[in-house]
C-alpha cells in the first residue's frame, strides 16, 4: 500500500539525501498534510527553495512545480513569481542560514511588502549541509564544529524579526509539535498575505553530536518538548525563566491587504489587465 | 509600468532585482532590470542562475568608471568582459548588445527581448554613462510594426517534457510555472529530465554536455543578429573599431579624415558577445592598420588582435573617464595613414 501522501511526491526520485533521524522529513510531512487538508491543487503550487538540506528535500521530491535556486534568494525569486501570477500558491522553503543569514534582507523585505508567500523555515540552528558550522541562529554558548569552545554571539530570533517587519502571520513550532505545525501551515495556506512559520528541526548529525552529545533523534525531540514554552506562558513569565527556552505558538495573526492582489486592483483601476504570456 | 499593464517593483538590492526577474520570467512574463556597474557586479550571481536555468531576461548595465565606487558621473566601457564572463563557472551564454544612441537603446532593448526568448538566455544591453544621459530624438514606431518574438510553449504532455535537450543546439520551448509540467528548475547540474541525483561517474560527462549546450546554443551558426555597422569599409586600408558612445567620436573623426583625403573607415560593434568574429574578419581582411578605440584599458582589443591577419598592425587607443576627442583620434589616424 502506498503512503497516503505519496501522490504529492515523485516516487521515482526517492530516497532523499537526508541523514537518518533528520527532522526535515517531519516538516515536509506536516506541509503535505496541510496541503491535503485544505485541499489545494498541487499543480497550482510552486515551491521555491534556497540552498540547504531542506532545499534538497523540498524541490525535487515534491510533485509540484519547483525551483531550487540560489542560497538566500528564494524569497526574491518567489516575489517575482507571485507578482506575475497571483493565482499560484507560492511556498518558499528556506533554512535558518538561507533566510536568517545570506537572505536576511530578502526575508525582511518580503515580510514588509506583505507579498503572498508562505515561508516555511527549517531551523536546525546550524549550517547542516556544509558540515555543522556556527550559524546566526546557533544559541549562545553552543559548541559547534567551528566554535568548539562555545559560540560567543547571540542568536537571531527570526520570528520577532518577521513580526517587526510587519508579517501578518508568524508562528514557531518544533518537530516535536507536528499537529500544531500542520495547523499553522493550513492556516497560512488559506491566508493571502505573507506568512512566516519557523519549524525548529533536529540535526542529529551536527547539532545533536556536538551540542547535545546525542545522535538519537528521539533524545533531541524530547529535549525540544522539555525546552518549549508556549507564547502564552512566555508572556506571563520573567525573562530569566525564558533563557535558553524555545518559545512556540502563534506570534502574529493579523491579516492585511496583500501586495500582488493590491497591484492587480491598481491595474484594474487604471483600466489595464496585466500582460501575461499564458492564459489562465 | 502599470499604464501599459506591466508590473514594476523596487527590490531591496540588485541581487533581489535580478532574481525576481528570473522568477517573473518563469511565471510567464517578459522581465527586465537595469543597473550600473556596481549593481551589475552584484547581479552576476543571478545571471549565472539565468544562464543555468535557461531563463530569458534582459539586464541593462549602464557602465560607469570603476572598479568599485570609481566615480558615478564619469563614463567608462569597463564591463565588456564582465558582461561576458562575470558569473563563475565558465558561464558564456550571455548575449551582449552595445547601443550608441538613445534611438538604439530603444531598438536594442526590443532586440534584447527577442534574442532572450529565442535563445532562452540573459541578454545584456551594455550601455554607458554617456549614451544613457544623452538627449536625442527617438522615434517610437507603432507596436504593430515591431517584430516581437513570443515565447514558445511546449505542445507535449508533462510526461514527455524534457527540461532541455543536450543535442543539436536545441532551445526547448519553456512552460510557465502552473502550466502543469511539474517543473524542477535548478541551478544545479541536471539530466535532460531535470533530475539532480547524478552519480559521480556520470557527472563529468553530463556537465560537459550541459556546458557545451549552454555555450553553443548561442554560437551555433552565423545568426543574422550579430551586428556590425560600417562606414567607408570598402575602400579603406585603415579601419577604426569601436562600440557604444566611443564610436560617435570615431565616426566624426573618420568623416573629417575622409574630407582631408585619408582612406580610413570605421566599424562599430553592435553585438559584442558572442563576438562577431567572422563578420569582423571579413571587414578587416585586406586592411593594413586597425585602430581599436575603447574607453577602458583594453577589453575588446585582444579579440581584434586574435582575428586579424599577421600583416595587419593593431593600434590600441585607450582612455578612461571621458570620450576621446576628435583631435586625438585624427592625430592617431594621420600618423598611420600618412
Amino acid at each position: 500500500m502506498n503512503h497516503p501522501l505519496m501522490k504529492y511526491l515523485r516516487e521515482d526520485w526517492l530516497p532523499t539525501v537526508l541523514c537518518p533521524g533528520c527532522g526535515d522529513g517531519t516538516v515536509l510531512q506536516c506541509m503535505l498534510h496541510a496541503v491535503e487538508n485544505v485541499n489545494i491543487d498541487i499543480r497550482k503550487v510552486t515551491i521555491v527553495a534556497g540552498i540547504g538540506c531542506h532545499a534538497r528535500l523540498g524541490t525535487g521530491h515534491i510533485a509540484a512545480d519547483s525551483m531550487w535556486a540560489l542560497h538566500g534568494r528564494a524569497l526574491s525569486i518567489a516575489t517575482g513569481i507571485k507578482l506575475v501570477n497571483p493565482n499560484l500558491h507560492v511556498i518558499v522553503l528556506t533554512g535558518d542560514g538561507d533566510c536568517g543569514s545570506i537572505g536576511l534582507s530578502h526575508f525582511v523585505h518580503a515580510a514588509r511588502r506583505n507579498i503572498g508567500i508562505l515561508t516555511l523555515c527549517f531551523n536546525n540552528s546550524i549550517y547542516g549541509m556544509t558540515g555543522g558550522q556556527v550559524a546566526p541562529t546557533t544559541p549562545q554558548g553552543t559548541a559547534t564544529k567551528t566554535t568548539p569552545h562555545g559560540n560567543l554571539e547571540y542568536a537571531l530570533d527570526l520570528c520577532s524579526l518577521a513580526e517587526t517587519a510587519g508579517a501578518p502571520y508568524v508562528a514557531r513550532w518544533t518537530t516535536a509539535h507536528p499537529k500544531q505545525l500542520t495547523k499553522s501551515i493550513e492556516k497560512a495556506l488559506q491566508r493571502k498575505g505573507f506568512s512566516f512559520i519557523e519549524a525548529i528541526t533536529q540535526c542529529p548529525t551536527y547539532l545533536g553530536r556536538y551540542t547535545l552529545r546525542t545522535t538519537r533523534a528521539s533524545d533531541i525531540l524530547r529535549w525540544f518538548l522539555r525546552n518549549s514554552f508556549s507564547i502564552e506562558q512566555a508572556r506571563k513569565s520573567d525573562p530569566e525563566e525564558l533563557a535558553g527556552k524555545i518559545i512556540v505558538g502563534e506570534f502574529v495573526d493579523a491579516p492585511k491587504p496583500e501586495l500582488a492582489e493590491q497591484y492587480q486592483l491598481q491595474l484594474k483601476k487604471l483600466g489595464r489587465q496585466p500582460k501575461r504570456l499564458s492564459p489562465e | 509600468m502599470p499604464e501599459v499593464g506591466g508590473i514594476f517593483i523596487q527590490m531591496e538590492d540588485e541581487i533581489a532585482s535580478v532574481t525576481s526577474v528570473i522568477g517573473a520570467s518563469w511565471a510567464g512574463a517578459k522581465a527586465m532590470t537595469a543597473t550600473s556597474g556596481p549593481g551589475f557586479s552584484l547581479m552576476q550571481e543571478g545571471i549565472g542562475l539565468a544562464v543555468m536555468t535557461e531563463t530569458p531576461c534582459v539586464i541593462v548595465d549602464v557602465q560607469r568608471l570603476g572598479p568599485c565606487q570609481g566615480l558615478a558621473t564619469l563614463p567608462m566601457q569597463g564591463d565588456v568582459m564582465q558582461a561576458r564572463w562575470g558569473s563563475h563557472g565558465d558561464s558564456r551564454s550571455n548575449i551582449v548588445l552595445a547601443p550608441a544612441s538613445p534611438q538604439e537603446i530603444f531598438n536594442l532593448t526590443i532586440e534584447a527581448f527577442n534574442l532572450a526568448e529565442r535563445f532562452r538566455t540573459p541578454v545584456i544591453v551594455l550601455s554607458d554613462e554617456i549614451v544613457a544621459h544623452m538627449r536625442e530624438r527617438v522615434i517610437i514606431p507603432p507596436v504593430e510594426s515591431l517584430r516581437i518574438e513570443t515565447r514558445k510553449k511546449p505542445d507535449i504532455s508533462a510526461e514527455a517534457f524534457r527540461f532541455h535537450k543536450l543535442a543539436g543546439h536545441c532551445v526547448t520551448p519553456m512552460p510557465a510555472l502552473g502550466d502543469g509540467y511539474r517543473l524542477n528548475i535548478v541551478g544545479h547540474l541536471r539530466t535532460e529530465e531535470g533530475g539532480v541525483n547524478i552519480s559521480p561517474q556520470d557527472a563529468p560527462q553530463i556537465a560537459f554536455k550541459l556546458l557545451t549546450h549552454l555555450s553553443e546554443k548561442i554560437t551555433a551558426g552565423q545568426w543574422e543578429a550579430r551586428k556590425i555597422r560600417t562606414l567607408f569599409a570598402e575602400e579603406s586600408k585603415t579601419m577604426v573599431v569601436s562600440y557604444g558612445s566611443t564610436s560617435r567620436t570615431v565616426e566624426s573623426a573618420v568623416k573629417e579624415a575622409r574630407r582631408a583625403g585619408m582612406k580610413v573607415g570605421c566599424a562599430r560593434l553592435v553585438t559584442l558577445w558572442p563576438f562577431p568574429d567572422e563578420q569582423l574578419q571579413t571587414i578587416l581582411e585586406d586592411v593594413d592598420n586597425v585602430i581599436v578605440v575603447e574607453m577602458n584599458l583594453g577589453q575588446i582589443v585582444d579579440k581584434v588582435r586574435e582575428i586579424v591577419g599577421r600583416d595587419t598592425h593593431v593600434t590600441h587607443v585607450p582612455k578612461v573617464g571621458d570620450l576621446h576627442t576628435t583631435e586625438e583620434l585624427l592625430g592617431c589616424i594621420k600618423k598611420l595613414v600618412a
